[in-house]
């Protein structure tokens, strides 16, 4: 068996560890970004490509600012992106809106946003529309909009283009994408961790795990814990058509090549495992609503993905105790949080101090809530 | 929403025979189909054909009455023009019918959904003028009709021949065929000559095409290369290197065929298991010898099942049908095993020409690595230099390179690209195809519109109500 | 691209007229809207949404996509699955298709 030795070791080619590795090379650092197979990578493919702010972390502080300063780095970061693999990963970030269709949901909403912005302890725009401003807004609301929320921190970018530019750049500063390589056993071995795939065998003193639901199996192996669950979200795409939709909504948006985007939220929609044509026709249904001339299109693909949630929906950054190096990196909001885990987790996990605002960010919470 | 027994998806001659079998044994059964009228490919439009045409396309074609002579007098209920876009683990099959979405279920399912032509990426296979040599039956099939100006086929294989000779018949003007099978194919191919020559008659149909084609005077080429179309905004020609020289053709429509392939969409969809047949290079779900898949609740027949033909799609829907009633408990195994010797003989005569036909018309090595400048997913218009591009980039399999090059997320949902994406993906990684694997196919089978999809559900509890009767047509056609 | 071929019984055929971008156009009832329309020249067909660039049907099957057209308002339609029905306006689709009164509203 062969052994591959570099300064860190990323487990997880999705849309966390590509970042995390991108973050990693850009400091000079040799990173192996180890990754499953052809059908793996389930949440960095199904997921919507909103960078959003608007209603993140009205349970914690920490979180909603966190979110706040991701999206505040997107620009700088998708340039940076952009300047060092010529692609572009087509971030929009002009303000996003969240449509509701009748007027408790607008009141529930409302205070929501109030509750975020009286406690974030620095400034947090945002706007509740009524159906006029809606349609200042946007062309083509259905009659059922009863208003919104706009936020203009909000956005959106092609989740497509963004991993392949964060492979592409991991590639470009000499990391090595390693696919196909399911990680099967860590252990610690005379300073450094030692994995193995069915393959090979890779060794670095600090490892990375952001593997998505992979977490769960792999954390334990370092000593942590990655208590995720599944929780499957639906995404419909529609044809390619001419741009109609100038802001991104949390239900539907147009992405840079035309497509119609339709998903629902895990903020408004409790979904499970329900069968597909339930779900599917009730996000379609919730979409035309919303923009009824959409109704004609075609739609050419579906999906369920499965989003990485914890208890209460917010990350867990933890570096293991017993087995210091080793971190554990779990969230479910990847797209918006990319430009943070590039540059500051990136940062801490480099040997500087935990950021203040994450040091709540552990597994141990979900114990104290079980007693 | 009303509950069959057994429902048949595709009214070819496998699926109608299917539906015939079940019903015929006292099962409620219901035949959906995309088309209007039943017939699948082979004996598209065979009840309406065009009179002119019906000598031309000779009686092989009007064989198909017998088929829906008997379905028509039989108790199978017909679902037309109705197009299947998703079906769940258990079994309730959502189809469109004229926009509206609309679902029944099935205690068993039937896949009798047939083949398609292997698509023949090559230098301007985009341009208008540019056909499928099937699609230009089709043609003849449906609206009477032939290529108005000069035509050239490339490619090989039975169907070429076929289709060449109707229409020299009907008037075009054929101004070449291009054989693109690699020669040496020919003499791999007789080996399997002595069991060839026991299947019924068809190495002597083969000579009298290929007769045929050249009293006709048709000139025949033949090619190691891959053919250049030639045109911008339409075809005006085709270039290719014969015998070491390049001869350019001035043609209007060029044919293209490289023999079918099972259109393995819905039983991908349906995450059956696979396996790449090496013979006829091709994916094909793998079946028991009943055409039992890796789900128990459905059977596959029919060239979706692995190419073997029309008389073995009669005869492997009629095998198919028994292993519905089986499944269903309406035949002990004693009865299907005296019931199934009949068809189950049939279709092993008609299986004794395939590895002679498989071998001597084997799709060249260049069809399934096009150059970098050729399109390979012709919806997002991704060439083959993109895809190994991918493949530089670390995918391995056709799942990332989609995500990352968007081939195969256009409309035709990549029935065009995903044999030709991974075979190349394949050849860059040094990998068996089989490992490399294939597109993994969602719902929608068939586009649907937003507005019929956000209808759905409502529609479903609808027919509840309105079609609790036994044996009605759920469609109320 | 296609012609009728000659027929003794012509009067079977059930001629009707369709409107294609308007022009009037001849049509036989019940055949493919994209068999009529590659009878009448109407080629390319379509140009693309990715790069404009012109296509006309490949499959006849409805495996292939690129016969899509406008029917009755209806944007991309699969014109080989449709069967021609008397009177039916058909328009040709230039790039990406708009949508209600929005198209390329934005911006
Ligand atoms: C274009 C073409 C031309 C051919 N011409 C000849 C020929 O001249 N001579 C010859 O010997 N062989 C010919 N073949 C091969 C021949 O078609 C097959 O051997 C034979 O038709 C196989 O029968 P089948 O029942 O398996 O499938 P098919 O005849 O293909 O029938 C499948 C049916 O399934 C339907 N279907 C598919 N998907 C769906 C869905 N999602 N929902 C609803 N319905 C669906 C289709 O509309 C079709 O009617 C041709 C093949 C093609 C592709
Ligand atoms: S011509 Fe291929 S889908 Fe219509």
């Amino acid at each position: 068996m062969t052994k591959h030795e570099t300064d860190f070791i990323v487990v997880g080619g999705g849309v966390v560890g590509a970042s995390i590795a991108y973050g990693l090379l850009r400091r000079g650092l040799t990173v192996n970004l180890l990754d499953e197979g052809d059908d793996a990578f389930r949440a960095a493919r199904g997921n919507f490509g909103l960078v959003w702010v608007q209603g993140k972390g009205a349970n914690s502080t920490a979180y909603a600012r966190w979110t706040v300063q991701a999206a505040a780095r997107w620009q700088s970061f998708s340039s940076a992106l952009a300047a060092l693999t010529g692609i572009d990963v087509q971030l929009q970030q002009r303000g996003g809106l969240h449509l509701c269709l009748d007027n408790s949901e607008l009141a529930r909403r409302d205070e929501e946003l109030k509750g975020i912005a009286s406690t974030i302890g620095e400034p947090y725009p945002y706007e509740i529309l009524d159906r006029k401003a809606v349609q200042h807004r946007v062309l083509g609301v259905g009659p059922d909009v009863v208003g919104g929320s706009f936020c203009p921190m909000d956005g959106h970018a092609n989740p497509l283009r963004l991993l392949k530019a964060m492979h592409a750049a991991v590639h470009m500063l000499g990391g090595t994408h390693v696919p196909g390589h399911h990680v099967e056993m860590i252990e610690y071995r005379s300073g450094a961790y030692e994995l193995k795939t069915p393959h090979a065998r890779f060794r670095a003193p600090r490892i990375v795990l952001a593997a998505g639901l992979g977490n769960r199996q792999l954390a334990p192996m370092v000593g942590l814990r990655a208590p995720v669950e599944p929780i499957r979200g639906q995404v419909l795409v529609c044809e390619r058509a001419l741009p109609f939709l100038d802001l991104p909504t949390l239900h539907v948006r147009q992405t840079g090549d035309g497509g119609i985007q339709i998903g629902d939220s895990k903020e408004d929609v409790g979904f499970d495992d329900g069968t597909s044509l339930e779900q599917m026709s009730q996000i379609a249904a919730r979409a035309v609503r919303c923009f009824p001339d959409i109704g004609n299109l075609n739609v050419v693909r579906a999906w369920g993905a499965l989003r990485v949630m914890t208890g209460d929906g917010l990350p867990i950054y933890e570096e293991s105790s017993d087995q210091p190096g080793a971190f554990v990196i779990s969230c479910h909001s990847g797209i918006t949080l990319a430009a943070m885990h590039a540059e500051v987790l990136v940062h801490w996990l480099c040997g500087n101090p935990k950021p203040d605002l994450i040091t709540g960010f552990n597994a141990e919470r979900f114990d104290v809530q079980a007693h | 929403m009303s509950t069959f027994d057994v429902v048949v998806i595709g009214a070819g001659p496998s699926g109608i025979t299917a539906a015939l079998t079940a019903a015929n044994r006292g099962l409620r059964t219901a035949l959906i189909d995309e088309q209007l009228s039943p017939g699948g490919q082979i004996y598209r439009n065979v009840d309406a054909v065009d009179n002119g045409m019906q000598t031309i396309l000779g009686p092989e074609y009007l064989h198909g009455r017998t088929l829906t002579t008997r379905l028509q007098h039989s108790t199978v209920t017909r679902i037309q023009g109705a197009s299947v876009w998703q079906i769940s683990d258990d079994l309730e099959i959502a189809y469109l019918q004229a926009g509206v979405s609309k679902t029944l279920s099935a205690r068993h399912l039937i896949l009798a959904t047939g083949a398609m032509e292997r698509p023949s990426p090559m230098p301007g296979w985009t341009l208008p003028g540019v056909m499928n040599a099937g699609a230009a039956q089709i043609m003849m099939k449906t609206a009477a009709a032939v290529p108005s100006g000069d035509v050239v086929l490339v490619g090989d294989g039975p169907l070429l021949l076929l289709v060449g000779k109707q229409l020299l018949d009907a008037g075009a003007s054929i101004k070449g065929l291009i054989q693109t099978s690699p020669i040496a194919q020919a003499g791999k191919a007789m080996r399997h000559l002595p069991k060839a020559l026991l299947a019924p008659g068809y190495l002597i149909k083969g000579l009298r095409l290929l007769t045929h084609l050249r009293a006709g005077r048709v000139p025949f080429f033949r090619t190691d290369e891959a053919v250049n179309i030639l045109g911008s905004d339409r075809v005006r020609g085709v270039s290719f290197i014969h015998k070491g020289q390049r001869i350019e053709l001035t043609v209007d429509t060029v044919l293209l065929h490289h023999g079918v392939i099972p259109n393995v969409q819905i039983t991908r969809m349906l995450r059956l298991e696979h396996r790449w047949d090496v013979d006829q290079q091709t994916w094909k779900p793998c079946c028991d010898g009943h055409g039992r898949s890796s789900n128990p609740s459905i059977t596959i027949c029919g060239d979706g099942a692995g190419i073997a033909g029309a008389l073995a799609a009669e005869a492997s829907g009629a095998i198919a049908g028994l292993d519905a009633c089986f499944a269903l408990g309406n035949l002990s195994e004693g009865e299907r095993q005296k019931l199934v010797r009949r068809p189950a003989r049939a279709h092993r005569r008609q299986l004794r020409i395939r590895p002679f036909l498989d071998t001597l018309y084997r799709a060249p090595e260049w069809l399934s690595a096009p150059l970098d400048e050729t399109v390979v997913c012709r919806c997002e218009e991704v060439t083959a230099g993109q895809i190994r591009e991918m493949a530089r980039l670390g995918c391995k399999g056709p799942n990332q390179t989609k995500f990352f090059s968007r081939s195969g997320m256009g409309p035709c949902q990549g029935r065009m690209c995903g044999l030709t994406v991974s075979s190349i993906l394949a050849a860059e990684n040094g990998v068996s195809i089989e490992e490399t694997g294939y597109y993994r196919i969602r719902p929608p089978l068939k586009p649907i519109p937003l507005l019929a999809l956000s209808q759905a559900r409502v529609a479903r509890s609808a027919g509840t109500e309105r079609n609790s009767q036994p044996n009605e047509d759920p469609t109320h056609e | 691209m296609f012609k009728l071929i000659e027929s003794d019984a012509p009067q079977r055929r059930r001629i009707c007229e369709i409107f294609v971008d308007g022009e009037p156009c001849q049509a036989m009832i019940g055949e493919p809207l994209a068999a009529a329309l590659l009878k009448a020249n109407c080629v390319p067909m379509r140009y693309t949404p990715v790069s404009g660039a012109p296509r006309a049907p490949l499959c006849m099957m409805g495996v292939c996509f690129e016969c899509l057209v406008e029917v009755d308002g209806t944007p991309n339609v699969q014109a080989c699955a449709t069967p021609v029905r008397e009177g039916m306006h058909v328009r040709l689709i230039h790039g990406a298709r708009s949508i209600g009164q929005l198209g390329g509203a934005a911006q």
